[in-house]
């Protein structure tokens, strides 16, 4: 779509592994076959189990992982086909471990500098001038610029974080489980303030995160993934109301919901077992030894991502079968 | 009265630093009955898990227990000889923790590690602790327990490592389960059966669980009185629906607030979170009085000078504040 800041069809990264101990090599297919848009603006809810590979599909948006299949259109143009630097300030990514994602031995000011001077920026007024108008959206003093990460508290670090990937004025920043590092009375702030930046600089988010509130209070559009694939899209209101997936529903009941005490209902659409390695993923629906719902056909036939209503997909064989 | 399984009093455990000590935990008291689930619920460096170490007996330097008592049914154990504790730990109270690979023994089958529990403390021999250990393993619904008992903790998945804990602590039928962020480590579809799986054999067995967690949503739903720390103290503690629905400690309150809940969004439209101000402070950095207080905005002047005291609710319950109501 022309329209799309950034669009994947049919995206697959595998990996080979094994050959050493464990006899031949097998894929990992990480990621597999996955067709996807975010628009300028947008917020698209990314959901998934540690393994169901969302973290590798943000490495491969970002270039840092090559795909072994299909096709990553950043701002209507190839990603392979634009220079690594151009990327760069298109789309960021802000890490889930503030502590481990910044560099120990550089200042607050170095770490936010470098990118703008590696763009080319040589005034270093202008350098300046950008590092301090940042540090103030995201809510730090200027004396903070010349103090190292670890005189910062954890909230303070993913502010600098924030910073790191705001200060090119990229389109598309892909938000790598934001908060599940913080304190809970931390979180909040952080939330809020990636709320902010994105009206006010105008940024589509890739919100990834196993914290379905977080997800529901952030997102636009939501996709869910189960071992390397989208098992069901669409607009957030359509996932957490009405949501098609039996794994969908699984994710949702398992939140514990302190104002309802585990209600019958609940219990039965809670997931059995546990998730399948993706080396060796089930036949058929790769969900199905988890699924309440699974019948014959579950085990043989891979269901597609269709349409259930406008906008909202999923994968399954009972997709039309109310909850 | 019944008589309490678990009763902590003025439990004070110091940390000695370079020449100071801090306190880390300071004036924690309750109490929990026999078969009761109770949640301890606060944030990261709150005092929360090396609370239930001290009920372990493991507290070590830096840490060691200032003041306090730890009474288990009516009989007061923080003065037990290391062997005592040695007894105690196992059969009558025992631990699960975090993250289950660094819990478990890398280099001994998960089997003779349950196994082991029933040699040491039951006398059993060892082929009949192997058989037993078996039976452990399919109560916590390990599926195929004759193959796994040979199996080694690096061969099984997180969920199912955590299972292998609970039967290595339950395997004596202990009065009292500890769980420090049980679940934490694990996916929430896992967490969700674990937590299960934990609540329905406690249950079945009449153990009493002290869970703690940073996470007030799941301790809630599994406890059924909840007391809330920061910085070392216990600022409230109430029944697990009335934390949520009345919390009336500041603290609380912001904590209830501040999390985008399930289905807020749908009924309400975004609201902007409500945040808690500033950050939670470190141990040498206490400040006097409430040590909320700088991030309170109820605060006064009295809350920046005295520590409040624990006030009883109406309605049952405790909490710290001095303008709580």
């Amino acid at each position: 779509m022309a329209d799309s800041l950034l669009a994947l069809d049919d995206l697959a990264v595998h990996f080979t592994v094994g050959g050493t101990f464990a006899g031949g090599l097998k894929t990992l297919k990480a990621v597999e076959g996955i067709t996807l848009d975010v628009k300028p603006g947008e917020c698209l809810g990314l959901v998934g189990e540690s393994g169901c590979g969302k973290s590798t599909l943000a490495l491969a948006i970002m270039g840092l992982i090559a795909p072994t299949r299909g096709r990553i259109a950043l701002d209507g143009r190839n990603l392979n086909q634009r220079a690594r630097l151009e990327t760069a300030r298109t789309v960021q990514m802000v890490f889930q471990d503030p502590y481990a994602s910044l560099n120990p031995r550089q200042t607050v000011r170095r770490t936010l500098a470098d990118p703008l001077r590696l763009q080319g920026l040589r005034d270093k007024a202008e350098v300046d001038g950008r590092v301090m108008d940042m540090l103030a959206k995201v809510g730090l003093r200027p004396e903070h610029a010349d103090r190292y990460p670890h005189e910062f508290s954890g909230g303070q670090r993913q502010r600098i974080g924030i910073a790191r990937a705001l200060i090119l004025r990229p389109k598309l920043v892909i938000c790598d489980e934001p908060v599940s590092a913080l304190d809970v009375s931390i979180r909040a702030q952080i939330i809020n303030l990636l709320l902010e930046l994105k009206d006010e600089m105008g940024l589509a988010y890739i919100m990834i995160s196993h914290d379905l509130g977080v997800v529901e209070h952030v997102s636009d559009r939501v996709a869910v993934m189960y071992l390397g694939r989208i098992v069901e899209q669409g607009g957030w209101q359509e996932i957490f109301e009405n949501p098609r997936h039996p794994y969908t529903r699984a994710l949702i009941a398992a939140i514990p919901d302190p104002f309802h005490r585990a209600p019958a209902a609940t219990v039965r659409a809670k997931a059995k077992g546990e998730i399948a390695s993706a080396l060796n993923p089930p036949p058929g629906c790769p969900f199905h030894p988890r699924c309440p719902i699974k019948a014959e056909r579950c085990v043989s036939e891979l269901p597609a991502l269709e349409a259930v209503a406008p906008g909202h997909r999923a994968a399954c064989h009972f997709r039309d079968r109310p909850q | 009265m019944t008589v309490p399984l678990l009763k902590i009093e003025e439990l004070r455990i110091a940390l000695a630093g370079d020449g100071v000590a801090h306190n880390a935990v300071e004036d924690v008291s309750f109490e929990i009955g026999r078969g009761e689930a109770f949640g301890l619920v606060g944030e990261s460096g709150c005092g929360k898990s090396i609370t239930a170490l001290a009920v372990m007996g493991l507290l070590r330097r830096p840490l060691s227990l200032a003041n306090g008592r730890i009474v288990l049914d009516g009989r007061d154990i923080q003065g037990s000889s290391p062997a005592e504790w040695r007894r105690l730990r196992g059969s009558r109270i025992a631990m699960i923790f975090q993250e289950p690979m660094t819990a478990l023994n890398p280099l001994s089958p998960v089997g003779k590690q349950i196994a082991e529990m029933f040699v040491l403390h039951k006398g059993a021999s060892w082929s009949e602790a192997m058989d037993r250990a078996e039976e452990a393993l399919r109560q916590v619904r390990v599926p195929s327990p004759e193959r796994r008992i040979r199996d080694y903790p690096h061969q099984l998945s997180g969920g199912m490592r955590q299972r292998v804990m609970i039967a290595i602590a339950l395997a004596c039928g202990p009065d009292l389960l500890i769980a420090d962020e049980p679940t934490t480590a694990l996916d929430v579809t896992v967490q969700s059966e674990i937590i299960d799986l934990m609540a329905e054999l406690c249950a079945a067995k009449g153990t009493a669980i002290l869970m703690i967690s940073h996470d007030l949503g799941l301790v809630s739903n599994m406890c059924r009185r909840v007391a809330v720390m920061y910085a070392g103290r216990i600022v409230e503690s109430q029944p697990a629906e009335a934390i949520f629905a009345t919390p009336r400690h500041p603290y609380t309150q912001g904590l209830v607030d501040s999390l985008p809940r399930l289905g807020e969004r749908a009924r309400h439209g975004r609201q902007r979170l409500r945040e808690i101000s500033g950050v939670v402070p470190s141990i040498a950095s206490y400040p006097a009085g409430c040590r909320f207080n700088p991030r309170c905005s109820a605060a006064t002047e009295i809350c920046r000078r005295t520590v409040p005291g624990l006030t009883m609710l109406p309605e049952g319950g405790l909490v710290r504040c001095h303008h709580h109501g």
